[in-house]
This record gives C-alpha cells, structure tokens and sequence, in this order.
C-alpha cells in the first residue's frame, strides 16, 4: 500500500511514495540514499539511527513514514553548512576533541546532542549524559564525547547564538 | 527490510471507530514497540495498522472533574515536563522518566504503555496504586474500567478489538503520598527487573488506603492484597516494615527469565518495600 507522504528534509521539502509503515530509517538510507544515519540495533536500544523530527530526538528505526507526514525531519548531513561545507560547531567539536573512534555512533549522538542544546538543556556533564543516554558508544569512549558536547555548548554560548549550528 | 503491512491514518474518532469496526486493524500510537515487533518478526505480526499518532483528540493533560486526566497520545516526554502531573501525581513523572531515554521518551506514550500491557510496564503500578481508570471509546460508546480489573492475564487487557484507550483518569488525592522506585540494570534504556508503587494516606499516626503495586514480578502488573493489609492501619515503624517485607516475599511467584531471576527479583521486592517503609518512617 504506496502512499504518498510530504515532509521537509534537512530544510528542502520532500515527497516521497512508499509503504506508510516503511522505517524512517529505510526511507532515508534506502530510498533518499543518505547513509549518514546508521542501523545499530533496529529496536530502539543503541541510538545510531537518531534524526530530529520536529526538533525532538528520535530513533529513525521506530518512526514508520506515515508519522513523520507534514513533520521537519533532520540528519547528520543537515548540520555542516549547505554552502560552504563548514562543519556544525558540535562536528567540529567531536574533530577537535577526538570524540569520534569508530565512528558508527557519532551521527546519533550528534543529533542527540544537538536536540539537548537547541532545547537550551544545559552543558553539564550530568545532563550531557542523561541526553545521550539513549546512545551506545561501543568504543566506550564517552568521556571525549561528552566534552565535545560541553565545548560546543561554551563555544557556542560565547559566541551567543541561539543555535549550535 | 522487514515487510510493512498496509497503514490506515484516520484524522478523527469516529472515522478510526468506523475502521476498528469494519476490519481487523492493530491500534499504533508512537510505535515504540509495534515497530520492533515488526522488524524483529516477533509475535503475531499484524495484518493492517491503525495509525492514532493524528488524533489529536488523545492529546493533552488536564485537570477535570476531580481528576488528572492524561490523554492516550501523551507522550513520556510530555508527562515528565507537565505542571500538572508534577503537582498532582510527580510519581508518574518518575516513572516516564526512567523509560528508555530521550528517544523513546518523545515517541512512547502513556496509552501506549497501558495497551501493550507489558508485566514490565513501568507506569502500571503507578496506575494501580494511584487507583487511576482508564477509558475506552468505539462506535458503542464509552467505558470506564479501574486499572485494577484491566489487565486481565499476561498481555491481555478489556479492551475489545472494536475499542482504542483514549485516556487515563487518576482521581486527585492531595492527602495521600505515592512513592515509585525501578530496579534495572542500569539507569536508563533498561527493561526493569522490578517495579514498585507505593501509595497510602496517613491519618493519626498510621497510614490508610495503602496500595502496594508491582511490576515484573508477575504475567501482569499486580498489587499485593496480603502485603497491603499488614501496612494498613499500621505505622511506617522496623517491626512493621520487617512483617511486610517478609509478606510480600512470600506473596511475589516472580519468574526466571531473560532479564532476572525469580530469587534476584524476590529479594530486590523485599529491600525496596523495606527501604521505602524505612525512608518514610524516617528512622
């Protein structure tokens, strides 16, 4: 049962006809080919597949299509500048401070991230890690991770913007 | 890819009723868990979906009649962050809050939660001890049924096929104390272990009214007749909290599975009420 569903992707409007119980994930990786957002679990326990929708968090392997009809939807590849390719200040925060290994887990936490800063959440290490406790790092190397957050949030408060990027 | 099946979004009530009558559909309302179903081929895998997440007449949390009304599509996100029940009922808050995380929590719902009837559901005990109802709709009209009486065996609940959970009703009871406690592997993303609600009104010197709901420890979420009636009318004193504790040990059939065991989760059941009893005894 193809459908057809409208939503904005990273800021450009898209329309898309596929099954309305289809994954957001599979729609985005497989139908829109942007592979930034990653399967890990595909149950909801490990975050990799974190996207925005609305400007809340969400895992990309539990939202069927059908939901996100009308929505705003953002991924890892909405955040550098469209223009000049610039990275986001939280990316190049992750570059600086070494908050990436293997890779598998930064989009997700990117968004995770991102979604705690824009709702003006605070950039303590507490509540770093009860925003990003809905994504797995399996390098366990969170301690970098989360100061990349902490960094991006300063940087970004020194700079005074509204949002990280 | 796992197969999807095929997806009906009503934009109204009665048009979703018009549908549950006419056919066989498996309510949706965040997906948290149907979506895993689906993708991981794990039960029955329905044969049409009935997607709620537009109806926007599920929405909301408020005041009414006596009551903290809390509606079907509310969000855990959206009860940790509301006035209301962190006035009325803050039990509630902590229990969305120790769902999953931020991900689950923005998509999860408490209608959701009540459906799916979970023995692990982390809000039912809140809703047992907090002697919430909740409310069915369809074409038939509208049904209120106690939390007690709603799950009926292990993921079973009233609900008829022909019916949606539209609300959540906890009467307002500003003299009675709920307190909520989850044990889980670790804070957050974890299936709990076990799940406690406890909830009593102290008049004179005793408590009343006592509630002792459980999660996890049963093919249901379950209170504890035995155990409550050791608590009521007594004071939050060692002694009492002793008998209690070794009642509830004995009154608990938790199982083996893949998350506890039956000792493990019998023991924790034991120390929580006890810690409880001891917190609030103040001794």
């Amino acid at each position: 049962m193809v459908q057809g569903y409208r939503f904005t992707l990273n800021g450009e409007a898209v329309e898309l006809e596929v099954p309305g119980m289809r994954r957001l994930l599979d729609a985005l990786r497989e139908d829109l080919g942007l592979t930034g957002t990653k399967e890990g679990c595909g149950e909801g326990e490990c975050g990799a597949c974190s996207v925005l929708v609305d400007g809340a968090v969400v895992d990309a392997c539990l939202v069927p299509v059908c939901q996100i009809d009308g929505s705003d939807v953002r991924t890892v590849e909405g955040m550098a500048d469209p223009l000049t390719g610039a990275l986001s200040p939280l990316q190049q925060a992750f570059l600086d401070l070494g908050g990436a290994q293997c890779g598998i887990c930064t989009p997700g936490m990117l968004m995770a991230a991102r979604a705690h800063l824009d709702e003006g959440g605070e950039p303590t290490d507490e509540a770093i890690r009860e925003a990003i406790a809905g994504n797995l790092c399996r390098c366990t190397g969170y301690t970098k991770i989360i100061e990349a957050i902490a960094s991006a949030a300063e940087d970004t408060i020194a700079l005074d913007r509204p949002s990280v990027d | 890819m796992p197969v999807e099946p095929p997806v009906t979004t009503p934009r109204t009530l009665p048009e979703a009723y018009s549908f549950l009558v006419s056919d066989v559909y498996r309510p949706m309302a965040g997906g948290t868990d149907l979506m895993v179903q689906i993708t991981g081929e794990l039960g029955d895998q329905p044969e049409r979906v009935l997607d709620l997440w537009q109806l926007d007449e599920l929405r909301g949390i408020r005041v009414d009649d006596g009551a903290l009304v809390v509606g079907a599509l509310s969000t855990y996100t959206e009860i940790r962050r509301s006035p209301l029940v962190l006035e009325w009922l803050p039990a509630l808050a902590e229990a969305a809050a120790t769902i999953g995380a931020a991900q689950i929590q923005n998509r999860g719902t408490l209608g959701g939660n009540v459906v799916n009837a979970s023995p692990a559901g982390d809000t039912l005990p809140v809703l047992l001890a907090g002697d919430a109802s909740i409310t069915l709709g369809g074409e038939r009209g509208e049904r209120e049924v106690a939390a007690k009486d709603f799950w009926t065996g292990y993921r079973e609940t009233a609900r008829a096929a022909d019916e949606l959970v539209l609300r959540t009703r906890f009467p307002l009871q500003p003299a009675r104390t709920l307190r909520f406690r989850k044990v889980g592997t670790r804070r957050a993303q974890a299936i709990s272990k076990v799940v406690m609600a406890l909830a009593y009104r102290e008049d004179g010197g005793v408590w009343r009214d006592v509630r002792v709901a459980l999660g996890s420890v049963a093919a249901t979420p379950i209170r504890v007749p035995q155990t409550e009636s050791v608590l009521e009318g007594a004071a939050p004193r060692q002694t009492v909290a002793d008998h209690a504790a070794a009642t509830i040990a004995s009154e608990i059939t938790p199982i083996d599975d893949v998350r506890s065991t039956a000792d493990y989760r019998r023991a924790v059941t034991e120390r929580i009420l006890h810690r409880m009893l001891r917190e609030e005894g103040g001794w």
